[in-house]
């Protein structure tokens, strides 16, 4: 038996070293070459950049604040939420006060009747770069009110950014939030809300 | 619940059939060790590390052998991770200056990819790109090598006659790893990347939101970890969110996909099971054992997080549970992906399970306490289920009277009494350590829910670690030097307890007679035989956890349905 057991050391202790060169080297090097090469921009993280300014990524959502911006869901990742240092959901269960709590606050401070779910319930990274079609449309008259702009200018804007599923039933209607609000900030006409 | 919801659960399903042939007949090449046409390039690279290992690929082993070598490799593949965590502050690529793991962290981390369960105690936010690579990578192969090279060993149990060879483990790992999983991740990491998964040695970028405030964004090699974590069901995300993580799992197909990869090589194994045996319908039986418990689960969780919280609605929130879903999966695609993820061994989650209603995420708790043969982790799952069917075959057997049989074999009492010690091993493990943390004072302080809750946070945590799945309900602060400690044991028990036993079966099938099917065996591919499994399994896991589920989610459930909030 000890015999057999010494027998073994040559080849797995040789084994790990060579496949750890293969697969944790060999493999990810070679993997990170190609797609440098092929799919630069997805490669790197789809980075959205204005005037050399990397502003954020197309697949992460950001925290917004302003009435000016349509605003995403809650998120509890990190401290001020949309930390993609410390991604992660709130993971408060079904029977949670304190996530009960949570919901009626933010229901009392969305005015409006029938709120959607998503814009009162946390993600599961807390980088959700979506919501529902329904809370965009949700959003509008606040948006448009705090820029001045015809309501119906902001829903066509919104009814523009929504992404349907994939061949009808592979994923959900949803909306990019940081791609609806530059395309806000984009329009030639309105006021942009000051940036300070 | 919505008709594309269920069209997205049929389509999946209907894909996964289509895979099982193509996949077990990739497989059964490297069961024989066949050429296959990678042979072309990688042959080479295969040879070379035999001679550099001074192995013989031709050499038999034994079960004892066999065994014996793997539980080396595992040791010293575990030191290797063990070490490249500690010391990641002094290694290479490293720009974020992140500090090397704690002992007991690093213990539970190195335990929990080498055991192919990849629970997260750590956030993978706390990783360098260097142990990410070379820490974790390697194992998402090596245990899934591992894994299927068990399984080939127990076909050969079934399918060889008076002999005591199973095969060698050093060609097997090395030809699985090289003709199976290196092509298929290839292809996989190109797919991730050109839908928006970062693949890159840079660390961080930072942005200057529209806003104004200041955004890290993390970036790394995570194509190429993410390809071989899902389709080795190994589970273990870049980042702590995983899967749910827009930049693991982008949009809608990444996340088909993911699941997809999830069952693929689990499915295939049952038809190279199938034809080892020199009967595919044997496979395809087991296979509709699998889909009736999958479909179940499916339907449950599907209609409990589509119905919502009870609680939710009565403050005015209403339709679906959201709360710790991403928007562009949606309740369907997440409920399947629980149902999937937990079925399996991978524990990669695109949803947080902690959030579930209290039933949709009493399903997956379940299914890890089934043992995880509904599919289950790439090998482990159908050698789990094997030794489900010899039980079955034994109270088949009691019920007429004769000596059980199963495909060829008899069945006799060293078999039965091996397939019992390794599966009492899962809630022997899982329930004594959930009673030891829900009374020790370090223990209570890891939930983050109250009440019923709470216990089902422990509870699925030692669920996890034992079965090897590695999800979570993640409230559960778990990365304490008692629950890392426990949850490692817990682990490497689970592991093992049930690989040893399942080879010394393979070791003792492998020197019987054949015995040809007469007209007084018991069929083992008929609806009858398909029942008598379901049932078998679905007792076997029920009774044993019933008790502990009534405390946990069934509790939380009246709890929910009453109002009574923690």
């Amino acid at each position: 038996m000890l015999k057999e057991f010494t027998s073994a050391f040559r080849p797995a202790l040789v084994l790990t070293l060579l496949f750890a060169v293969l697969l944790g080297l060999g493999y990810p090097a070679a993997m990170t070459g190609i797609g440098q090469a092929i799919f630069p921009a997805q490669a790197n993280g789809s980075l959205i950049r204005d005037d050399g300014r990397v502003i954020g990524s197309e697949l992460l959502g950001q925290g917004f604040a302003g009435a000016g911006y349509f605003h995403g869901r809650p998120s509890a990742a990190g401290k001020d939420g949309y930390d993609p240092t410390a991604s992660s959901g709130s993971n408060l269960g079904p029977t949670s006060q304190a996530l009960a709590d949570r919901i009626k606050t933010d229901l009392a401070h969305t005015p409006g009747k029938s709120v959607p779910a998503d814009l009162v319930t946390t993600s599961a990274s807390g980088l959700d770069p979506d919501i529902s079609p329904e809370a965009a449309f949700f959003q509008v008259d606040r948006v448009a009110a705090a820029r001045g702009m015809p309501v119906a200018q902001v829903r066509g804007l919104v009814a523009a950014q929504v992404e349907r599923p994939l061949l009808g039933f592979l994923g959900e209607a949803r909306v990019n939030v940081l791609a609806l609000n530059r395309a806000l900030d984009d329009l030639p006409k309105g006021t942009a809300p000051r940036r300070d | 619940m919505t008709v594309q919801g269920w069209l997205l659960i049929l389509v999946f399903t209907a894909i996964v059939v289509a895979l099982v042939k193509p996949m077990g007949a990739w497989l059964f090449a490297l069961y024989e060790g066949r050429r296959t046409p990678f042979h072309f390039v990688l042959g080479p690279v295969e040879r070379g590390f035999y001679k550099l290992a001074g192995i013989d690929p031709n050499a038999e082993m034994g079960w004892r052998r066999y065994a014996l070598h793997m539980l080396v490799f595992q040791l010293a593949t575990l030191l290797f991770t063990y070490l490249v965590l500690r010391f990641q502050d002094v290694l290479p690529l490293n720009p974020r200056a992140l500090p090397g793991m704690s002992p007991d962290l690093a213990f539970n981390t190195a335990v929990s990819f080498t055991t192919n369960t990849n629970w997260q105690s750590y956030s993978g936010e706390t990783l360098s790109n260097l142990s990410q690579m070379l820490g974790l990578t390697i194992h998402n192969f090596l245990s899934a090598a591992t894994g299927i090279a068990i399984a080939f060993a127990l076909f050969r149990g079934f399918a060889r006659r008076q002999t005591s060879g199973l095969g060698n483990f050093w060609a097997d790992l090395t030809r699985i790893t090289l003709y199976l999983l290196v092509p298929l991740c290839i292809v996989y990491t190109l797919f991730l990347i050109a839908n928006g998964v970062p693949q890159t040695f840079a660390s961080s970028v930072d942005a200057t939101t529209l806003e104004g405030a200041r955004q890290t964004i993390l970036l790394g090699p995570i194509a190429s970890q993410e390809a071989i974590k899902m389709l080795g069901t190994n589970g273990g995300g870049f980042f702590n969110a995983n899967s749910a993580h827009p930049f693991e799992n982008p949009n809608a197909l990444t996340n088909l996909v993911q699941m997809l990869s999830i069952f693929a090589i689990g499915v295939g194994l049952t038809w190279t099971f199938g034809k080892a045996v020199g009967n595919t319908r044997q496979g395809w039986a087991i296979l509709a054992a699998m889909l009736l418990l999958f479909l179940g689960g499916t339907a449950i969780t599907y209609w409990q997080e589509a119905a919502g919280n009870p609680i939710h609605h009565a403050i005015g929130l209403a339709g679906g549970n959201m709360e710790g879903k991403e928007v562009r999966f949606g309740i369907a695609a997440s409920s399947l992906f629980a149902v999937v993820t937990t079925d399996a061994s991978c524990g990669a989650v695109n949803a947080m399970h902690d959030s579930f209603t209290a039933l949709g995420g009493l399903i997956p708790m379940f299914n890890i306490q089934l043992g995880e043969v509904v599919v289950g982790g790439v090998g482990a799952g159908i050698y789990g289920f094997l030794l489900f069917a010899l039980l079955a075959v034994f109270v088949a057997g009691l019920m007429v009277g004769r000596t059980p049989e199963y495909v060829g074999k008899k069945i006799e009492g060293r078999e039965v009494k091996l397939a019992v010690l390794a599966i009492a091993v899962l809630p022997l493990m899982i329930l004594g350590l959930t009673a030891l943390a829900a009374v020790l004072p370090q223990g209570l302080a890891g939930p983050l829910n109250k009440g019923p809750h709470g216990f089902s946070e422990i509870l699925y945590a030692f669920t996890s670690a034992v079965g090897n799945n590695g999800s979570a309900f993640a409230g559960l602060t778990a990365a304490t030097p008692f629950y890392d400690g426990l949850l490692g044991v817990g682990m490497w028990i689970g592991r093992f307890f049930m690989i040893v036993p399942a080879l010394a079966i393979a070791g003792s099938l492998a020197a019987k007679q054949h015995h040809p099917e007469s007209a007084g065996s018991f069929p083992t591919t008929g609806p009858l035989w398909i029942g008598l499994l379901v049932g078998i399994i679905l007792i076997v896991g029920g009774l044993t956890f019933l008790p502990a589920l009534a405390l946990g989610p069934i509790a939380d459930h009246v709890a929910m349905l009453h109002g009574q909030l923690f």
